[in-house]
């Protein structure tokens, strides 16, 4: 049996119905768990992505965030389930539930994975390490495995007709399980897609020449219905938050279109784009780096560019 | 206040990566290491609350006698004693557990970590430390806040969308993700004291067994070469460059 935790607010993340699809890619039963207030929400929906069985925890202990808590509720699910593998999505949340349950169950974790294969009977997790400089390809071998599975590596689940069954756990929590309660929450700049699970991101680079001109950045992204990324350059340099930022130091994104403008490429900032299906780059320098890696590039000065992409967009979509 | 903070000497995140004949490991001929980043915001940060609270900063590797060059950096920081675990662990489980058994003969009030070591990129070790010595965790914390006297603290912490934020009692682990602080360079003096410094050399308890097994390293699949255009006007580019993601790439 595999496990996939969910996760969502008011619905459930994309990167859950990837984990649900490379669950079921893997054959053999699936079931899910979801954790907290939204907790029958998210488990109506997992309900009809071909799982076998959903699990619920819900209570005023999981009211709010508390990463022991939730600890706590997937093993009692990975108990109840009888699951011998447990995927998450790599997401802030994912990585750290995943990584302290390792420590509960003395589990091997394999982190952010982007593929699995089958090895005769067992299963290889490949990740990227180095910052994607290369891979790892590991095996689990504790009884119980964990992964993370990073966003936009993974195919969603196809809907099932039929609706798998949603059921109740009841969790014994202790009181040392809420001491790291989330309290509070502040919202990020705008209400742009979320970096790490965008299929298309615009980014811009120090070659946007100052922060007066990054409009031309959303523009275009708003039209593409793409979020908005940022080298670390004009992040040090306060023209965008840190949120913003894609690299080895700020977010690692998958998107299926990667769009670089003004940014040079430093091997620090490919770190965390360099598994995008399709690169494009815009730059005035025929000699940046970003362009060994662009799939699609034009020798130009991107405040002149994107306004005649953001146009063209419009003209394609209308 | 006691801080425990630990770190690991990891490749420069600059350098070229090649595998080893072997196709176990990185070829480590050359390669120039240092501190990893994100472990420099959790030196700074533990410097910082000594600066407030008072008490001792103590850092702490796990990896062989070369990684003293990393305690030394932070050493150099401003740090007070350094400890290196000596052991050759097979996976982030038995780093978590050897770094976890070595910290409980320190009973400290925090532990600061980084959020990832860069070469493994696991983000796994704050919070098997916390499960291990059963602490309470903030992870990618960019604000932190810590009053010694009532054993308490408040952290942010990176998620998507925005900063989530948590309360918590000490002792306790925390991660440190870019943007907790700006951490300082070493002083000269610095420099000198932690050339002179001891380093404690424990070695490792790996009392459990390992959780993952490494089949293979492989190198990124290399992209083919791109279609770039030249010599267009700023407004013709942009227009054949959305055509061909339209029709060519079927992209938008
Ligand atoms: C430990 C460490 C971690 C790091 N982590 C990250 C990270 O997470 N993310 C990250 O991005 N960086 C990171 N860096 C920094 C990285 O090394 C680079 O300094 C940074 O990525 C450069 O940003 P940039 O490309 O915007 O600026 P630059 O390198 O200055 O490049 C600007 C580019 O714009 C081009 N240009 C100029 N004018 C125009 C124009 N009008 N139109 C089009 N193009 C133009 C130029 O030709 C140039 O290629 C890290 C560095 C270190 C040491
Ligand atoms: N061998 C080690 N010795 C000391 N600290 C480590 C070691 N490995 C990881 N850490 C700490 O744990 C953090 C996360 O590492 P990781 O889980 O490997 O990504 C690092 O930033 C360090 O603070």
């Amino acid at each position: 049996m595999h496990l996939v935790v969910l996760e969502g607010d008011d619905r459930l993340r994309k990167i859950s119905h990837e984990a649900i699809g490379a669950a079921r890619a893997l054959g053999g039963p699936v079931a899910a768990v979801a954790v907290g207030k939204d907790a029958r929400k998210l488990a109506e929906e997992a309900s009809h992505l071909g799982v076998s069985q959903v699990l619920t925890v819900e209570g005023p202990e999981v009211s709010a965030y508390a990463v022991r808590a939730w600890v706590r509720a997937v093993e009692t699910a990975v108990a109840k389930s009888g699951a011998t593998l447990v995927l998450f999505g790599a997401t802030s949340q994912g990585k750290e539930v995943a990584a302290r349950l390792a420590g509960r169950l003395k589990a091997g974790l394999a982190a952010d994975v982007t593929a699995i294969s089958q090895d005769g009977g067992a299963l290889v997790f490949r990740r990227p390490i180095y910052a994607g400089k290369a891979f790892a390809e590991v095996r689990l071998i504790s009884k119980v495995g964990i992964a993370t599975l990073r966003p936009n590596a993974f195919s969603p689940a196809a809907k099932d007709a039929e609706a798998a069954q949603i059921e109740p756990l009841a969790v014994s929590f202790e009181a040392k399980d809420l001491d790291g309660k989330a309290t509070g929450f502040e919202a990020g700049s705008g209400g742009q897609v979320e970096l790490t699970e965008a299929e298309i991101i615009v980014s811009g680079g120090r070659g946007l020449k100052g922060p007066e001109n990054f409009h031309l950045i959303e523009e275009l992204a708003k039209e593409l219905g793409a979020a908005v990324g940022a080298s670390r350059a004009v992040v040090d340099a306060g023209w965008r938050p840190h949120t913003e930022q894609v690299g080895q130091t700020g977010k690692t994104v998958s998107p299926a279109l990667y769009i670089a403008c003004g940014i040079s490429g430093a091997v620090q900032h490919m770190a965390g784009m360099s598994s995008s299906k399709l690169i494009v780059a815009i730059n005035k320098d025929p000699e940046a780096p970003i362009f060994q890696v662009a799939d699609y590039g034009v020798v130009g000065d991107a405040i002149e560019v994107l306004p005649a992409m953001t146009e063209a967009v419009r003209q394609l979509r209308a | 206040m006691q801080t425990v903070v630990l770190i690991k000497q990891v490749p420069d995140t600059a350098t070229r990566i090649k595998i080893g004949p072997d196709g176990k490991d990185i070829q480590r001929d050359g390669l120039t290491l240092v501190l990893n980043p994100y472990d420099e915001y959790a030196v700074e940060e533990a410097l910082r609350l000594r600066e407030q609270h008072g008490g001792t900063v103590t850092v702490m590797t796990l990896g062989p006698a070369r990684a003293d060059e990393a305690l030394r950096s932070a050493l150099a920081m401003g740090a007070d004693e350094a400890v290196r675990v000596d052991g050759k662990p097979q996976d982030a489980l038995q780093v978590g557990w050897a770094l976890a058994q070595a910290i409980r003969t320190l009973s400290p009030d925090l532990i600061l970590c980084g959020k990832q070591a860069v070469d493994d990129d696991q983000a796994e070790v704050g919070a098997l430390v916390a499960e291990f010595l059963d602490l309470p965790q903030a992870t990618v914390a960019v604000a932190l806040s810590v009053d010694p006297a009532a054993h308490s603290a408040s952290a942010k912490r990176e998620v998507e969308g925005g900063l989530q934020q948590l309360a918590f009692s000490l002792p306790a682990v925390v991660t440190a993700q870019k943007g907790l602080n700006e951490p300082r360079y070493p002083s000269l003096p610095g420099i000198m004291k932690a050339k002179r410094k001891e380093i404690a050399v424990l070695s490792a308890d790996l009392g459990i067994e390992p959780g993952l097994e490494l089949v293979r390293l492989t190198p990124p699949e290399a992209r083919k070469a791109g279609t770039v255009l030249k010599d267009l006007s700023g407004a013709d580019a942009g227009a054949e460059l959305v055509r061909l993601l339209h029709e060519d790439a079927k992209a938008i």
